[in-house]
């Protein structure tokens, strides 16, 4: 299995993954045979005093099969990716743990429900940038944009999502590997969009914990 | 009767005509042919220009760049040894009108404008197009918007920098872009632009279906004809929603509308829907001429007919239908309803099948052929081997998992540069076919070579190591990958691009020169200089107004090459080989 794509830290990025692969080498394959044919007949059929060019018009069966080989292949690889794209973008399975995302020109607003224990609220502990969640917990995330279209891209996580002003959309991921992953802004959104990116922090649950009670506990006065 | 008799006689039946009517409001469809030729190629330089300072960017990023000192702040930074640095905010302009001028202003108006114009008439063997003075107002009203379009480069704010896809929010209120009068003219000028389409689109389908020459029914055109016709069909239904959309952006920027601000109740991706529904048929609208033209030059130079000429014809208009029902696939994770998405993969997936369907008869037409590796030749299979990578790539993001990591990456940008800048090369192998016809002189034929071999080389160095940047998460529109700790690793890439690109850039030299002197002193172009069979070539080089001699009428289809009806390996559709063999011919 070849590995180009970013490492991925994602319940679901197999998905993704297999299917690149897969796509990769019926595509490698079509490639390899139609370019070793063209140079092929490029040589064999080249021009040469005496010989004169086929006179056919083309032949139906050949043209029956080269149309249905690729509508079979294409349909199965439609059929295949169905089932996967519904678990990732339709299913949000069901957890616990939520957060708010506002995007805005140029900065991810990360927000974790306060001591009410409810997101949206005023009590809302907010960062700019960094989110930290644990390892092997589903994430629901709640996003917003306030300005412009931004897109929510992790690439190790397989995970993007436009961000639309005016919507609330839902997405999720689950990692399943504890580290430091980087979090661009896909979609352009003005002169700031290069650089418009934070961190995703993945913590063990004990990390996840010692960060939590530290930074979202209650300030004590 | 030699070429320059026929051309006296030919004059005989109008009146002389002085230069302004004959080289500026001409009527005659080659003239206006020519003019958009000339347009496109003065586009094709800016646009080209633009790409370089977008490469330069990426490659060594905030670097001052040589000989931009003359531009002022805030477009360009003073560097220190004189040169320029690119702001970030003049970064997204480049990059957007790069891709602007570069669709709207170099492939419509040369794969669409100036062949369309030159064709249609000469090889359906009409005298001119049904409205030659639409034709002409046509060409102006796009000279217009042209002007417009590179008129927002010199306005406070310089020009539109959201996007060539221009999406809502960001386009939609200036205090998102900084940029308030750039982007309004460029919704202006292709406002504009599209009335230009539009009067030549209703031209060019009046004239292919009233306008034949006798004895040319609908599948005895040839598929350069096939491709114009569909295309204008798509013009026709694709512009309308296009200016509805750009009409509704200028409304919330001006008029305190917001059929796309949320604020007041609009909806941004109502925008996207409506640009990609024009969107998508105009990927086809640029790509359908480029195939048409393949066709007819990979069938001339393998001495041999179309491989399944029907399929072909048939192809494209299955293309042309499947165009308006696959829009959604630029939209999968835009948040609209992922069941949708599922429903526009299906769609999409379907609409390779055709696209598979014209590379194999391509091939097949090479089977068993006499084959001529001329200049149009080489770069006609230049664009069946970037087709062929563009449209294998498309694979990826029709599927919509896997789309979810490539969308907005570097690979959906091979991908389109490998499909639209792909184009190119048809319009190259389309130049140097018609040019002896277009100005009844030849190009230098080695000269070509070299610029196909150097353009082929540089094109891929540029283009293909773009996919390994995308497969390695490398977002497009970014100034400065360098930003990115992910991304560094992968930045000897970028650097690898932009070198091939400057050399890519460096390479059309040749091609310039070649055209220019071959316009000024190439050798005088005889009538049939490939040995073709469609009804250009049986016209006086260059033809006069009015375009024939006498009337042609059409006994066979366009590619009857190596036939054994005749000693020659051509047989020309207007040939009479008296009633008897005109019968068996069918």
């Amino acid at each position: 299995m070849l590995s180009w794509l970013p490492e991925d830290v994602s319940t679901y990025g197999h998905e993704i993954d297999s299917l690149f692969y897969l796509i990769y080498y019926i595509t490698g394959a079509t490639f390899i045979l139609v370019t070793a044919l063209m140079v092929i007949f490029l040589i064999k059929y080249r021009e040469q005093p005496g010989r004169r060019a086929t006179y056919s018009h083309g032949n139906t069966t050949l043209e029956i099969i080269w149309t249905i080989i690729p509508a079979v292949i294409l349909i199965v690889l439609a059929f295949m990716s169905a089932s996967s794209w519904a678990k990732i973008k339709r299913h949000v399975p069901n957890t616990d743990f939520e957060l708010r995302i506002v995007a805005k020109q140029f900065n991810w607003e990360v927000s974790y429900p306060g001591p009410d224990k409810k997101l949206g609220t005023d009590d809302d502990i907010k960062f700019d940038n960094d989110l930290h969640v644990p390892v092997n917990k589903p994430i629901r995330l709640v996003m917003t944009a306030t300005d412009v279209i931004h897109s929510f891209f992790i690439p190790n996580m397989r995970f993007k999502q436009d961000i639309v002003p005016g919507r609330e959309i839902v997405g999720w991921f689950e990692a399943t590997k504890a580290g430091k992953y980087e979090l661009p802004c896909a979609e352009l959104c003005g002169f700031g969009h290069s650089g418009m990116k934070g961190w995703l922090h993945v913590h063990t649950p004990e990390e996840y914990k010692k960060w939590a009670d530290e930074s979202l506990a209650p300030k004590a006065q | 009767m030699s070429d320059t008799a026929a051309a006296d006689a030919s004059h005989g039946h109008h009146p002389e005509l002085g230069f302004l009517r004959t080289y500026i409001f001409s009527l005659d469809h080659k003239m206006i042919g020519r003019q958009f030729l000339f347009m496109g190629l003065l586009m094709i330089i800016v646009g080209g220009l633009l790409a370089m300072l977008v490469r330069w960017q990426l490659a060594w990023p905030e670097t001052p760049v040589p000989g931009l000192n003359f531009i002022p702040e805030p477009y360009i930074y003073p560097g220190e040894q004189g040169g320029g640095i690119i702001p970030p905010q003049t970064y997204n302009a480049l990059f957007t009108m790069h891709a602007t001028i570069m669709i709207f202003f170099v492939v419509m108006p040369i794969m669409v404008g100036t062949f369309g114009n030159f064709l249609i008439p000469l090889m359906i063997g009409t005298g001119d197009m049904a409205f030659p003075k639409l034709n002409m107002l046509s060409f102006w009203v796009g000279a217009v918007a042209t002007l417009v379009m590179l008129a927002s480069f010199f306005v406070p704010g310089g020009p539109a920098a959201g996007g060539w896809t221009s999406y809502a929010t960001l386009a939609a209120r200036g205090q998102y872009t900084g940029v308030e009068w750039g982007q309004h003219l460029w919704i202006i000028s292709l406002l504009i632009l599209g009335i230009s389409s539009l009067m030549g689109s209703i031209n060019y389908i009046t004239t292919i279906i009233n306008m034949r020459a006798p004895g040319m029914s609908y599948f005895r055109m040839p598929l350069t004809v096939w491709s114009l016709f569909v295309t204008a069909i798509l013009l026709l239904l694709a512009l309308p929603v296009l200016t509805a959309a750009l009409a509704m952006l200028l409304f919330d920027r001006v008029a305190g509308t917001s059929f796309f601000l949320p604020e007041g109740g609009g909806e941004p991706l109502l925008w996207q829907h409506m640009f990609w529904f024009f969107g998508h048929p105009e990927v086809y609208i640029l790509v359908l001429p480029a195939m048409g033209v393949t066709s007819d030059i990979l069938s001339t130079f393998s001495r041999k007919p179309i491989f399944g000429y029907h399929a072909m014809a048939f192809s494209m208009i299955a293309i042309a239908f499947l165009s308006w029902i696959v829009w959604g696939h630029h939209m999968f994770v835009s948040g609209m309803n992922p069941l949708l998405g599922t429903a526009f993969m299906m769609t999409t997936m379907v609409i390779a099948v055709p696209s598979a369907i014209k590379v194999f008869n391509w091939l097949g037409t090479l089977w068993g052929g006499s084959i001529r590796l001329a200049s149009p030749m080489l770069f006609a299979l230049g664009f069946v081997s970037n087709f062929l990578i563009g449209g294998l790539s498309g694979v990826f993001m029709a599927s919509t998992p896997v789309d979810i990591f490539i969308h907005d990456t570097y690979y959906i940008v091979a991908h389109f540069h490998y499909v639209v800048a792909g184009i190119v090369f048809a319009l190259f192998a389309a130049v140097y076919y018609w040019f002896p016809k277009m100005f009844g002189r030849t190009m230098n034929e080695g000269m070509a070579k070299i610029h196909f071999v150097l353009t082929y080389i540089f094109f891929n160095g540029a283009f293909f190591p773009m996919h390994f940047l995308g497969v390695g998460g490398h977002m497009r529109r970014i100034y400065n990958p360098m930003q990115y700790e992910f991304l560094m690793p992968m930045q000897h890439w970028n650097v690898f691009i932009t070198i091939s690109a400057l050399l890519l850039g460096a390479s059309q030299f040749l091609f310039l020169w070649n055209f220019v002197a071959s316009l000024i002193a190439g050798k005088k172009a005889e009538r049939n200089p490939w040995k073709a069979n469609t009804l250009e070539w049986s016209a006086p080089t260059p033809p006069p107004h009015g375009n024939f001699e006498v009337q042609p009428v059409v006994y066979r289809g366009p590619y009857e090459y190596s036939s054994p009806e005749v000693k020659e390996d051509w047989l020309p559709q207007d040939k009479n080989l008296g009633a008897s063999a005109a019968v068996r011919a069918h």
